[in-house]
């Protein structure tokens, strides 16, 4: 009996002892397995930058809502969807009754300052590994911060930038908590110079093919740049690398106008720069920027509609009866632009549903196709690519920066004629117009070009033409939009409201 | 060390054999309030471990017992008695009514509760039995002050969340459940195999360190008694369950009436020009909801020898629910056992050992999407079969009924959980325990999604079929190792020194993939194995875990005389959970009481019988916030280069380097009472709880941080302090008319007031979800109370173009006003109403919580009922569709149709207008009074019973849910997602189930 006891009180006390060898002390607490890559240890080879560079282009997916805004906040279509509240903050947008609570615009401004934040990682850490090429992928990664600060300063005018003089210098850096309260927001103009400053990198250092189709070119650096310029009103420095490119590029006019939008015809040899989409994921309303489709294209779907060659979707973005009037007849452009519902349900016997604002008209560029996965939720992955920019672009941009530069109207025609000459199979309609003339000739080319493209809405601004075209627009407010009403809270009185709202 | 335990064994062998004389006993044990013999009573001679067990007739006989021996009666329910030996012994036990005697656990021992000097509450096996909870968290409710339990979903298998003293945490508020020492979850365990629930309230359960902050609840599970006979239980109820409630909406005239008011107040054609030739008129809740079937049986067999008890427990339950039940249902079985082995008289061992498996099905449920939300949605115009193919209700509504024969799922989960004790007792006095607890729980699931089509444009349209599967294990084990040392010195004064430690660990991890192209499209091929199509996208992933804590404690009891009380414990907690150098934290708390009934003063006393004021104060932790410091690659980086997905890394959530635990201040200050020759108990609390150091999610980060990329977030941040403070009474009365009637009355109320008192930077922290696309309906907000409803407050309703004209604009919402439409407040007075016009218009948590029990005995029936209610609460209606077509509440038909006719209800349009914007109009008072239960119940005699050999027949008739009392018009006004932010907030919540029971217990 003794010894029994004994003999437990040894094994407990031995059990206790061991208990506390084991883990007595904390180290206990290190022997973790987690599988996690820690963020500030990284890029420590090629295939890091690689990875984290795919991280950078992600966000060029959460554009579709500017894309889609542009053309809502124009004169080219109503905001539709199914009823007056559906996307509330869509609907201000087209009756230019916005305020800064709005959160479609909030969205913008947080995507966009997403991309910029996943730039600026790569920035951060681009000089911790050296390889073969590095500088190409800084050059890419350079042009999408671009890309990313440009669509802030079109939406919102002057934004926070970190670091700024490093940045212009090449530099990155993340936002850290609190700089909201500290960093000013620049102004537009050295936003710009920033964007500039990215872009000519990107110009220098990029060739004209890209090692993977998607992959952004010198001739999408150029292109971005001459665009910025254009915006500036920086004609010299527009005509410049835009008629570089045109000269030097590898990019010319598909000549059929109807085969640019279907899916044969993406990254072709009319694309500059193409936003990537896919079918391949689902996605979901919690996650919009999450989606790998473009949820532009379900939004603009036709309602309820069941027929050949269209998926349905939400009825947004529906073009007015105006819109579709400004194409001369004979124009290719119109039918491929502009799908006029009730014709196309008398030939096919598709049918459908009118949601609100209906016009009879729909996006037809960016309409749902059939034929894709249909992967859920099939309204948000659509694998329709963003034409970013087209050559029909450049060539117009370059047009207008020598006419308005008073540099060249010649040359100006001439690209002017390139591109309505494709539109109307001859050169029958070609212009011939001269100086301010030609301006307007330009302009108007532009929207019957890239009617539903998501540009209308900022040539109508920067040409100080939208306070006539866009009803309840309102000079010296809506030419930028609100910083959201959010951020002015957070910043705590470090950032004014842009004015008048 | 040796010779003293060597001295002490002879002086105890002495003991026992100095006297050698011996006499045989025989005799009866009966009740003393019906005179009833008492069969099973253990009957004990005092310091040995021989005994006997009474028969059926209440009788025993003892032989060779020293005949100055102490014999001692025990059984449960009734005092101990112990009486000295005599030849012949006519014994009367006397039911035990005073709880004084009960031990209560504090976590790493008990105490009398007498000697308790913190604030806990009990719940025994009796309730349990009575209340046949599905889940053993139900029967807190209402029985124990400051404990609510609520559910987000009446459907079978759903959970439900426990809450001890309101919310202090704005993200956990889930208690500790350690079951026989065992960490571990309620659901697991078979309500039939609990014997007593205790929660710990206060500072005293700081001996449970970073884990305690939300309240401990103690699980003790049934176990044999030595030197029993076997005992067979059996216990069995089988019901009919129906819902225990039915939105009012229109009805087909009500409907097209609204339609075509609304349509033509925006300009529109008429839908339904001809309201006397509509057709159908359906009810798609009648159609919906059916009565449904619960079954249980429950077996026991318990009893134990000399050195070995035992309990065995076998279980199954059946839940069918009441919308789809081939499609929503539950099953759960139970194995459970429980062994103690007395190696010799020091060493004692323990198993404890439960299985738990249980099968589920789930339609959708719960907001826009779920089967309610469509039924209550889809027009009463419409054929029970047929779809929305026009895309009239939008395209997120579909036929409730299509979407149910479209639901394919399955859940399977089973675990093993238990723990092993040894507990040697080294010297009189002291005693080591080491004790290893662990739980295993695997799961599988599975879901469908067929090729399906609602209808152009829906959401819910399929064109590939895919098959999700998934299989999980979480696994744990807890390692404690502890020595308790009791000793008394200089007569009065009484010590008990505990001194632990415990190590934890929890682990886990799983697996997820879809399959693409299910073969037939159908249920019976779903599964990845025979599919045969393929995706580019990532489609499979994978999770682990592993999270450690090792933690040191100590506590020092000590009593002067049993009258003056005192207690002091520190915990020592190192987390994983947390970097390096922020991981270690020390929770301290002391505890005094004092019973003043003892004092001299108070022995004359005529009506007070027990009188104890004891109050705490320490500190606890909460373990929330793991990995919050890490800055991690895990964020969703997705392009596609060349037309294939391409998948990158990505920056997740921003991390917090700094980020650590909660830590709960509790001060409690109470008072146990027993009155009137123990007929009365009153316990009564006032508490105070500042939880500070809350880790703040969303805090005011501007979107420059880039925190909305996808896999991306705002950093979490120890920001936050809330404050809880109440009070809690429970009167319990217990009394007897005559002979044959007993009843007991019980009443308890609790006053929760909470109250945000700092966020960093003074903002307010924003969640939840109303409609789509709307700001955060609920915030947590200095001075307010955490997850309070922020919107927009109204004043009636415009009548006239005048009162629209001199009120501030309303076109700062977004749609400027017109008569008919709500009269939104100016609460900032800046002459224009916009978002910055929102303010508190409501709040989630109850001010008051209460129970009501009556319990009446009369000869051989029984009868009890059990009410619960919450007051002073405000719920939020979100299960509304903001879309032109679908059917409504029926309180739409006191709308605005003209100046002076209604002043809740705005008009109704297709047009745009302000009034769905997330305002007062929206908020409901949800305080509800709920009969839960009420049960008539009949015994057989056991004189009868026990011819057949049957100790015990019981049968009884209960109705569980009978009533629920609120103004609430949805659903369930006592259901919440639990959300400390976001709760209160209905999308339209599966309601509970009324039951109808009937049901045996018998034991032989």
């Amino acid at each position: 009996m003794k010894t029994t006891n004994n003999n437990i009180l040894l094994m407990v006390v031995g059990f206790i002892l061991a208990t506390g060898i084991y883990s007595c002390t904390d180290q206990f607490l290190d022997e973790e397995e987690n599988y996690i890559i820690d963020s500030e240890g990284y890029f420590n080879s090629e295939e890091d930058y690689y990875l984290a560079l795919v991280g950078a282009y992600d966000l060029l997916q959460a554009t579709y809502v500017n894309n889609l805004l542009g053309e809502i906040a124009s004169d080219n279509t109503l905001c539709g969807g199914e009823s007056a509240t559906d996307v509330i903050g869509f609907q201000q947008i087209d009756d230019m009754t916005h305020t800064p609570v709005n959160s479609n615009l909030r969205d913008v401004w947080n995507w966009m300052f997403a991309g910029v934040k996943r730039t600026n990682y790569f920035l951060e850490f681009q000089n911790k590994t050296d390889f073969e090429g590095r500088d190409k992928m800084i050059a890419e990664v350079r042009f999408l911060r671009a890309y990313f600060h440009f669509e802030l300063v079109k939406w919102f005018g002057g934004i926070p930038i970190k670091e700024y003089e490093n940045a212009l210098a090449g530099g990155g850096k993340r936002f850290a908590p609190g700089d909201e309260t500290s960093i000013p927001r620049y102004s537009a103009s050295d936003v710009y110079a920033l964007i500039e400053s990215d872009l000519t990198y990107a110009v220098n250092t990029l060739e004209y093919s890209a090692p993977q189709v998607g992959r952004v070119t010198k001739g999408a650096a150029q292109a971005l740049l001459g665009k910025a310029y254009l915006f500036q009103d920086k004609f010299t420095e527009a005509a410049d690398v835009l008629q570089n490119l045109i000269n030097n590029g590898p990019y010319q006019l598909v000549s059929d106008f109807s085969e640019i939008f279907e899916n044969d015809g993406e990254n072709g040899v009319e694309s500059v720069f193409e936003v990537q989409y896919t079918d391949g994921e689902g996605a979901g309303f919690g996650c919009l920027q999450c989606s790998e489709g473009n949820v532009a294209v379900g939004f603009m779907g036709i309602r309820n509609h069941t027929g050949p060659l269209y998926d349905s979707g939400y009825s947004f973005n529906v073009p007015v009866q105006t819109a579709y009037d400004a194409y001369n007849s004979n124009d290719t452009r119109r039918d491929v632009s502009i799908l006029d519902i009730v014709a196309w349900a008398e030939t096919t016997g598709a049918t459908y549903v009118e949601g609100y604002e209906h016009t009879g008209f729909y996006n037809r560029k960016y309409l749902p196709r059939k034929g894709d996965q249909n992967i859920g939720d099939q309204n948000l992955t659509n694998p329709n690519n963003y034409r970013s920019i087209r050559y029909a672009d450049v060539l117009l941009m370059a047009a207008e920066a020598l006419n308005r530069g008073g540099i060249n109207d010649t040359q100006a025609l001439s690209y002017l004629n390139q591109v309505r000459e494709r539109a109307f199979g001859d050169d029958s309609q070609n212009s011939t117009a001269t100086g301010s003339a030609l301006t307007d000739a330009i302009l108007e080319e532009r929207r019957l070009e890239l009617m539903g493209e998501g540009h209308r809405f900022f040539d109508l601004v920067r040409t100080g033409k939208a306070p006539q075209a866009i009803n309840g627009f309102v000079a010296g407010k809506h030419e930028v939009f609100p910083i959201p009403f959010e951020e002015i809270q957070f910043s705590n009185g470090n950032w004014s409201q842009n004015p008048n709202y | 060390m040796k010779k003293i335990f060597s001295s002490l064994l002879l002086i105890v062998f002495c003991a026992s054999f100095s006297f050698a004389q011996t006499i045989s006993v025989s005799g009866t044990v009966k009740s003393s309030v019906d005179g009833l013999p008492l069969p099973g009573v253990n009957v004990v001679v005092k310091n040995t471990s021989y005994g006997a067990v009474t028969d059926f007739d209440g009788n025993f006989s003892l032989s060779n017992v020293a005949s100055n021996a102490v014999v001692v009666f025990t059984y449960i329910g009734f005092k101990t008695l112990e009486l000295p030996v005599s030849a012949s012994m006519q014994v009367a036990m006397v039911e035990d009514n005073e709880s004084l005697d009960e031990v209560i656990l504090i976590g790493y021992g008990a105490k009398s509760r007498k000697d308790v000097t913190g604030s806990v509450s009990m719940v025994k096996s009796e309730t349990i039995e009575k209340l046949k909870p599905v889940d053993v968290a139900q029967a807190l409710q209402g029985r124990s002050t400051g404990v609510s339990v609520t559910t987000a979903s009446g459907s079978p298998g759903s959970g439900f969340r426990v809450l001890i003293r309101g919310v202090s945490s704005n993200s956990d508020n889930d208690p500790l459940v350690v079951v026989d020492g065992y960490i571990a979850s309620m659901n697991s365990v078979n309500p039939d195999d609990i014997e007593s629930l205790t929660v710990l309230k206060d500072a005293q359960a700081a001996i449970y360190g970073i884990e305690g902050a939300n309240g401990v609840i103690l699980v003790t599970t049934k176990k044999g008694s030595k030197n029993t006979a076997p005992k067979v239980s059996y216990s069995a109820y089988t019901g009919v369950q129906e819902t225990s409630k039915k939105l009012s909406l229109l009805n087909n005239v009500e409907y097209a009436a609204l339609m075509n008011e609304s349509y033509a107040a925006n300009g529109e054609a008429l839908p339904y020009p001809d309201l006397n030739n509509l057709g159908n008129n359906t009810n798609w809740q009648d159609n919906l909801f059916d009565e449904a079937m619960i079954t249980n049986h429950n077996i026991s067999l318990s009893g134990g020898t000399d050195s070995v008890t035992y309990y065995l427990g076998a279980s199954q339950l059946d839940q069918e629910g009441i919308i789809a039940s081939d499609k929503s249902n539950f099953k759960r079985n139970n194995v459970k056992l429980s062994l103690g082995i007395d190696v010799n008289e020091k060493v004692k061992t323990t198993l404890n050992l439960n299985y738990f498996a249980n099968e589920r099905r789930t339609i959708n449920e719960s907001g826009l999407g779920s089967v309610l939300f469509n039924a209550i949605s889809y027009s009463p115009l419409y054929a029970l079969d047929q779809e929305d193919l026009n895309g009239a209700f939008g395209n997120e509504i579909i036929n409730p009924f299509s979407q149910i024969r479209d639901t394919y799922n399955s859940y399977f989960g089973n675990s093993i959980e238990g723990n092993f004790q040894i507990e040697y007792k080294v010297i009189e006095g002291l005693t080591a325990t080491t004790r290893m607890g662990f739980k295993t729980y695997d799961d599988k699931a599975k879901s469908f999604s067929p090729i399906v089509n609602y209808g152009a444009g829906k959401v819910f349209n399929t064109d590939r079929s895919t098959v999700t599967q998934n299989k999980r294990e979480y696994n744990s084990y807890t390692w404690d190792t502890f020595i308790n040392y009791k000793k008394s010195f200089l007569q009065d004064h009484n010590a008990e020194l505990t001194v632990g430690m415990a190590v934890t660990k929890d682990w886990g991890d799983g697996l997820t993939a879809t399959g693409y192209d299910v073969p037939n499209n159908s249920w019976e091929f779903a599964d990845i194995a025979l599919t045969t199509g393929t995706n580019d996208a990532k489609e499979n992933s994978s999770f682990t875990y592993d999270n450690r804590l090792l933690s040191y404690f100590t506590r020092l009891q000590y009593d002067f005389k049993g009258k003056y009380l005192l207690s002091a414990m520190i915990r020592r907690d190192a987390s994983s959970a947390f970097d390096q150098d922020y991981r270690v934290d020390y929770f301290k708390s002391a505890t005094a009481g004092w019973k003043i009934s003892d004092e001299n003063f108070m022995q004359n006393s005529s009506f007070v019988d027990f009188l104890k004021l004891r109050a705490s104060y320490g500190t606890l932790g909460n373990l929330v916030g793991s990995d919050l410091y890490r800055a991690s690659l895990n964020g969703e980086a997705t392009y596609v280069f060349n037309g294939v997905l391409t998948n990158g890394t990505a920056l997740g959530p921003l991390p917090n380097p700094v980020a650590s635990w909660e830590t709960a201040e509790k001060l409690d200050i109470g008072l146990d009472a027993q009155l009137f020759g123990n007929k009365l108990e009153i316990v009564a609390d006032y508490f105070v709880e500042d939880r500070v150091d809350l880790l703040v999610p969303g805090l005011p980060f501007s979107g420059i941080l880039g925190a909305t990329a996808p896999g991306s977030g705002t950093p979490v941040v120890n920001a936050g302090t809330t404050r809880t403070k109440g009070f809690e009474l429970l009167l319990n009365y217990a009394g007897e008319i005559g002979d044959d009637f007993n009843y007991n009355l019980g009443y308890n109320v609790t006053k929760l007031d909470g109250e945000v008192i700092s966020i960093n930077g003074d903002v307010a922290l924003e969640g939840g979800s109303f409609g789509i696309g709307q700001l955060a309906p609920s915030r947590m907000e200095v001075g307010q109370p955490i997850g309070y409803f922020y919107g927009l407050k109204t004043d009636g309703i415009f009548q006239t173009q005048a009162e629209v004209d001199a009120h501030p604009s309303q076109a700062g919402l977004g749609n400027a006003a017109q008569p008919g439409d709500l009269r939104f407040v100016d609460v900032n007075q800046d002459g224009q109403i916009d978002a910055n016009d929102r303010t508190f218009i409501g709040k989630p948590l109850p001010d008051f919580i209460m129970g009501f029990n009556v319990a009446l005995d009369y000869k051989n029936f029984d009868f009890s009922a059990y009410a619960y209610a919450e007051l002073g609460k405000d719920m939020v209606r979100n299960y509304e569709r903001d879309q032109k077509n679908v059917n409504r509440l029926d309180y739409y038909l006191d709308r605005w149709t003209g100046p002076g006719t209604s002043n809740e209800v705005p008009r109704a349009t297709t047009g745009a207008t302000s009034n769905k914007l997330f305002s007062d109009f929206f908020v409901e008072d949800a305080s509800f009074l709920r009969i839960q239960n009420i049960q008539l119940g009949y015994t057989i005699p056991s004189d009868v019973t026990s011819k057949v050999g049957v100790s015990k027949f019981r049968i009884y008739a209960s109705v569980n849910n009978a009533f629920t009392f609120s103004k609430y018009k949805g659903f369930d006004p006592a259901a919440t997602n639990g959300n400390a932010l976001g709760g209160g907030i209905d999308p339209g919540f599966y309601p509970v189930t009324r039951q109808y029971l009937l049901g045996l217990n018998v034991s032989f």
